[in-house]
């Protein structure tokens, strides 16, 4: 058995994933996350009277807190394997990351477990949001004064 | 090295534990089944550690050998084996741990076969177990994250299988054994264990083949241990074009465990996986008098394949005879 021979029946035999279904479940997904924080923003100005600038901040800790909640709760995770990208991608996907991590960390105490692996997954997506934030506000200087 | 041949190494009885989610697939003759992954302990790794100790426990009361034991050999997943260890505190049996991935349970049974078969020892203890939630943490996410699969995917098995091996004469003989060697395909893919097992299982089928002269029709049944259903497409292609083998009596367990409507992707891994198809599947039937267990284990942990490192595998074989 050589190699690349090896390599060639493997990908011959494994299924390939489903790309252009797989971005319309999240097309899907990810559309129906935004029409749902859209109706919480609607809401709050109606029937609260809220301002529109202070509606989305509360509408994101809405989301994020749902998204914690269900997590805890047992079920985020089944949702996330079926919608993929659609639920990741959104700050929901960053609220399950952390939340999840916390769990599964719980029983290691709160320094060594909890602290030290809260940001597992999403301390890159803090990391690179901010190095990319530093960037992009220097080219916002440059370009725009 | 060639093959090992034993003359007088026997499996007495063996106990089986199985998960909540094994309980609702193809088998259902599990000796205890789970209804949660907790086992009635604070975490999953207390739960597996139970699974283990009541095998052993049960082992023991069952056949009334209790002090009779003479070696505990075994292993699984976890991290510096500390699952085995904990489990095998509780007894005063000496103890050699295992580790082989998933071909941890074929290591265990060669190891005791060996000093049975030397006369060192008369009776021993092989155990091994997997936990999925145990081994998601280990090796992929956190346990509440839903991280997206490929179909490549398999799912670890939940469960605890002991054996006893034994000198003294019973129906099911231990007759021959191939220890295999590490071997490394070049594949980086950990969601694809199918394709990096396979090169394992043909080398070690191919080695005992022509160690003891046979072909694969010798056998009732060459039951793989966790390749799942791509792998086992993957290790028929294979062997029949390099080795012009065209295998029927082919099973893998990890096929064996799971039923479709679950949604396990390619199937059942875990050192569990091949023991709890073993003895509640193909022993359980009277077709299957000739035996042939290729246990396969992926040897790569969450720091190589974050590293870019390739993922070697090795692959052991065990042949059983039946006798009705």
């Amino acid at each position: 058995m050589n190699l690349d021979e090896y390599k060639k029946i493997v990908d011959n035999l494994t299924p390939k994933e489903n790309k252009s279904k797989n971005a319309l479940v999240a097309f899907f997904t990810g559309g129906a996350v935004g029409v749902f924080a859209e109706i919480i923003v609607t809401i709050l100005l109606h029937c609260f009277g809220v301002s529109r600038s202070e509606s989305y901040l509360w509408t994101c800790v809405i989301v994020i807190f749902l998204s914690c909640l269900s997590t805890s709760l047992g079920f985020f995770d089944n949702l996330v394997t079926k919608a993929k990208a659609g639920l990741i991608i959104p700050t929901t996907g960053f609220a399950h990351s952390v939340t999840s991590a916390a769990l599964d960390y719980k029983r290691d105490g709160l320094i060594t477990g909890i602290g030290a692996n809260v940001f597992k997954l999403a301390g890159s997506v803090i990391i690179y949001g901010i190095l990319s934030a530093f960037f992009f506000a220097i080219l916002g200087v440059i370009f725009y004064g | 090295m060639a093959s090992l041949k034993f003359n007088n190494v026997y499996i007495k009885d063996a106990f089986s534990i199985a998960g909540p989610l094994e309980s609702e697939g193809q088998i259902h003759k599990y000796d205890i089944t789970l209804d949660d992954y907790y086992y009635k302990e604070k975490t999953f790794l207390d739960a597996e550690i139970k699974m283990q100790r009541v095998v052993i426990e049960n082992l023991l009361y069952r056949n009334k050998m209790n002090k009779k034991i003479d070696l505990l050999v075994g292993g699984e997943l976890s991290n510096q084996l500390t699952i085995t260890s904990f489990s095998a505190k509780n007894f005063e049996i000496p103890f050699l741990g295992m580790y082989s991935a998933c071909a941890t349970f074929a290591e265990s049974l060669i190891i005791a076969s060996n000093f049975i078969e030397s006369n060192m020892i008369k009776n021993s203890i092989v155990i091994t177990s997997s936990h999925n939630l145990n081994a998601e943490r280990q090796f992929r996410f956190p346990i509440e994250y839903g991280a997206p699969r490929a179909n490549t995917t398999t799912f670890t098995a939940t469960g605890a299988v002991g054996t006893i091996l034994s000198n003294e004469k019973s129906k099911i003989k231990l007759e021959s054994a191939t220890i295999g060697s590490v071997v490394d395909f070049d594949q980086y893919d950990a969601t694809h264990m199918g394709a990096v097992m396979t090169p394992a299982a043909i080398q070690v089928l191919i080695k005992h083949l022509n160690d003891l002269a046979r072909t694969t029709d010798y056998y009732d049944v060459i039951l793989t241990g966790d390749l799942g259903s791509i792998g086992v497409d993957i290790f028929q292609e294979c062997l029949k074009k390099y080795h012009n083998i065209k295998i029927k009596n082919h099973l893998d367990a990890g096929c064996e465990i799971f039923v479709p409507s679950q949604e396990i992707y390619s199937g059942a891994s875990g050192p569990v996986t091949l023991p709890l198809v073993l003895f509640n599947k193909i022993l359980k039937n009277k077709k299957y008098q000739k035996i042939l267990i290729i246990a396969t284990g992926s040897l790569h942990s969450k720091d190589t394949t974050n590293q870019k490192k390739t993922i070697p595998s090795i692959a052991h074989a065990v042949s059983l005879e039946v006798n009705p």
